[in-house]
């Protein structure tokens, strides 16, 4: 197969078009036993913050048809940790690292970045303002224009890194387009798209919400035409910003829909969980579906939905 | 159910590990992995697990043939530590708890334990593997809910008597999450160690997710949201905050603080 399958995503240029999705592998590290995280697009580790996070009660997560709930709750370790564990592992064994960061008020972002922008092995920096696991609704900054647009100002003015700033954005806003237009005037090098959307499941023999947070967020292959529909919309009004799609990718054939809707990479997250090797898998299929298409690169089909 | 798949890669497995089995069949609605105690292993050729038929998948996976082929990965989780002197220990489980049993009567014979075994479960029909454990142990008891076999009540009823007519040093067990708690603290009162195979929902089962949390005492004494199916499933009993199970207790690690998260 000689299908050339480099991307970028604004200036970071990534060997392979599959990355993993922020908070489905953790830093990377347990997925080595099942690949060469090397060779990965990139690790998008799971959101950070500044302090340790304990995460929400139990049960987080309810299987749902296709898909799951979940409400992990930023459950992680906190900046200082993650810099002396994750990242040196992700440095040490060369993977190209983007960064997921999420902060509970603007000055958390802001201090998040500055920390990040000054330390080796940060290729791209994912800023989470649409995490669903958050005490508060109004702590969804990607449902609010201008609380969306500050974040990234604030992350922007102490960014002194060439790595790309990606805005990670929420489907359960009534204009995507919208939000993706505030930030990118906030200065956002790309989009990331999309985040879980908000769900119940109820547990009738208890009679009550069945997560230990109540609400948790819904991913995998039940939310795709979601997602596909979200890239979609935002590469029409803006067909220069680079996209990474997420959203319940399984197969090779899943890939190439985002990246026929605009997406120049995607994120796998929630297969990963049944299939640990989704992410090389889908590579490899992402190459026989272009070769069987008659297909030379994946660059000529970014966004070819639109011109038909 | 019993299921035995031949395995050719499958490494050395120890009591405790479990295995994680893709259900559904490719492409199908169901995502996760079911997690189940390896019962029995034999490296480079077969696996084999216990079930009770229970939601979907575990009903698809009981639908599945003889010659059908199955996803599994295994071996996970970390297993039962054994005791490197030849002390006298109790196995406990309940219901299909008992899978990881026989294994670790042999490991524990093999070093010379004396191994005492309490089984229990609701009704006789939900009982599992008393001829087997009888082979490979000193003593068997059984304890039902319902009195259908064995004698009528609890395993935490014997446990203590078990305990201190074998001056059993070491408890293991593995079973639903009121039992262990309970075998816990019937151990700790009674001059025991105990580990604990426990059993939360887990969606990955490789340590990539955070959702098979439980609050487990670390060795600095500060309490962790741990993993269970890396950092267990077997746990020491006296490490795990059995009755704040399913929350994050307040002095947690990275617990939300008023004015925090
Ligand atoms: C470490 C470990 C060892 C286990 N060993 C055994 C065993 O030896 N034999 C056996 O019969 N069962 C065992 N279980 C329980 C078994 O995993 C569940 O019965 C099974 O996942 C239920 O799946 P389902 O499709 O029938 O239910 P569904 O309700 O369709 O499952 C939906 C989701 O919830 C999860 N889930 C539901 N019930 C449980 C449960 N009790 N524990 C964990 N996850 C659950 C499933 O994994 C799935 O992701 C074990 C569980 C764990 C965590
Ligand atoms: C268990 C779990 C944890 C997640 N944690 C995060 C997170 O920390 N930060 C984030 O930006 N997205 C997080 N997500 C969202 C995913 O990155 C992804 O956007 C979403 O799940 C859709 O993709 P998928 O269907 O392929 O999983 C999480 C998703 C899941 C299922
Ligand atoms: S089940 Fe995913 S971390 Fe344990």
């Amino acid at each position: 197969m000689n299908i050339d399958l480099t991307t970028s995503l604004g200036s970071l240029q990534l060997s392979a078009p599959t990355l993993t999705a922020s908070g489905c592998a953790a830093a990377g590290k347990e997925l080595a036993q099942f690949g060469d995280v090397s060779t990965l697009g990139a690790v998008v580790t799971k959101s950070i913050m500044m302090a340790p996070r304990s995460g929400r009660a139990t049960p987080r997560m309810a299987e749902t048809p296709s898909g799951m709930l979940n409400s992990i709750g930023l459950q992680g370790p906190g900046i200082e940790s993650f810099l002396e564990n994750d990242l040196a592992w992700l440095r040490a064994n060369n993977v190209t690292t983007i960064v997921s960061i999420a902060g509970n008020n603007v000055d958390e972002f802001g201090e998040l970045a500055r920390i990040l922008s000054k330390v080796e092995g940060v290729d791209g920096l994912e800023v989470n303002i649409s995490c669903p696991n958050v005490e508060s609704r109004g702590q969804v900054f990607a449902c609010n224009p201008y609380s969306a647009a500050q974040v990234i100002e604030t992350v922007r003015s102490v960014w002194h890194s060439d790595a790309p700033v990606l805005a990670k954005l929420s489907p359960d806003v009534t204009d995507i387009v919208e939000i993706a237009q505030s930030v990118v005037e906030a200065g956002v090098d790309g989009v990331s798209m999309i985040n879980t959307l908000l769900g119940m499941v109820i547990d009738v023999d208890h009679m009550k919400p069945m997560l230990g947070g109540r609400t948790g967020g819904l991913s995998g292959p039940a939310i795709r035409p979601v997602a596909v529909r979200a890239i979609y919309q935002v590469h029409a009004a803006l067909p220069h910003l680079p996209i990474l799609g997420m959203g319940g990718i399984r197969t090779g054939h899943d890939a190439l829909e985002f990246i026929a809707a605009g997406a120049s990479a995607v994120s796998i997250g929630t297969v990963v969980f049944g299939d640990p090797g989704a992410p090389w898998r889908i590579a490899n299929e992402l190459g026989q579906e272009l070769e069987s298409r008659g297909y030379n690169s994946l660059s000529e089909v970014v966004g070819l939905a639109h011109h038909n | 159910m019993h299921l035995v798949l031949d395995a050719p890669e499958i490494d050395e497995v120890a009591s405790g590990h479990f295995a994680a089995v893709a259900v559904g069949g490719i492409g199908g609605g169901m995502l996760l992995r079911r997690a189940f105690s390896i019962h029995k292993s034999t490296p480079g050729e077969s696996l084999e697990i216990i079930f009770a038929p229970h939601g979907q998948g575990t009903q698809w996976l009981a639908t599945q043939n003889a010659g059908d082929v199955i996803d599994v990965i295994a071996p996970l989780g970390k297993p039962f530590v054994l005791p490197r002197q030849p002390i006298s220990c109790v196995i406990v489980a309940g219901g299909y708890g008992a899978a990881p049993m026989e294994l670790l009567a042999r490991e524990l014979r093999g070093r010379g334990c004396r191994v005492d075994v309490v089984l229990g479960a609701a009704t006789q029909e939900k009982l599992f593997g008393v001829l087997d454990l009888k082979g490979v142990s000193d003593s068997v008891i059984v304890t039902t809910d319902d009195g259908t076999s064995g004698v009528r009540g609890r395993v935490t009823d014997v446990l203590a008597d078990v305990i201190t007519k074998n001056n059993s040093q070491a408890v293991y067990a593995c079973g639903p999450m009121p039992m262990l708690q309970a075998v816990a603290k019937v151990s700790q009162d009674n001059g025991a160690f105990s580990q604990c195979a426990v059993e939360e929902s887990m969606a990955c089962g490789i340590g990539v997710c955070m959702t098979c949390v439980l609050p487990v005492i670390g060795d600095d004494g500060v309490t962790r949201m741990s993993r269970s199916c890396v950092d267990g499933p077997v746990f020491r009993g006296d490490r795990v905050r059995w009755d704040d199970v399913h929350t994050v207790p307040s002095d947690a690690f990275g617990a939300p603080r008023p004015g925090g998260h």
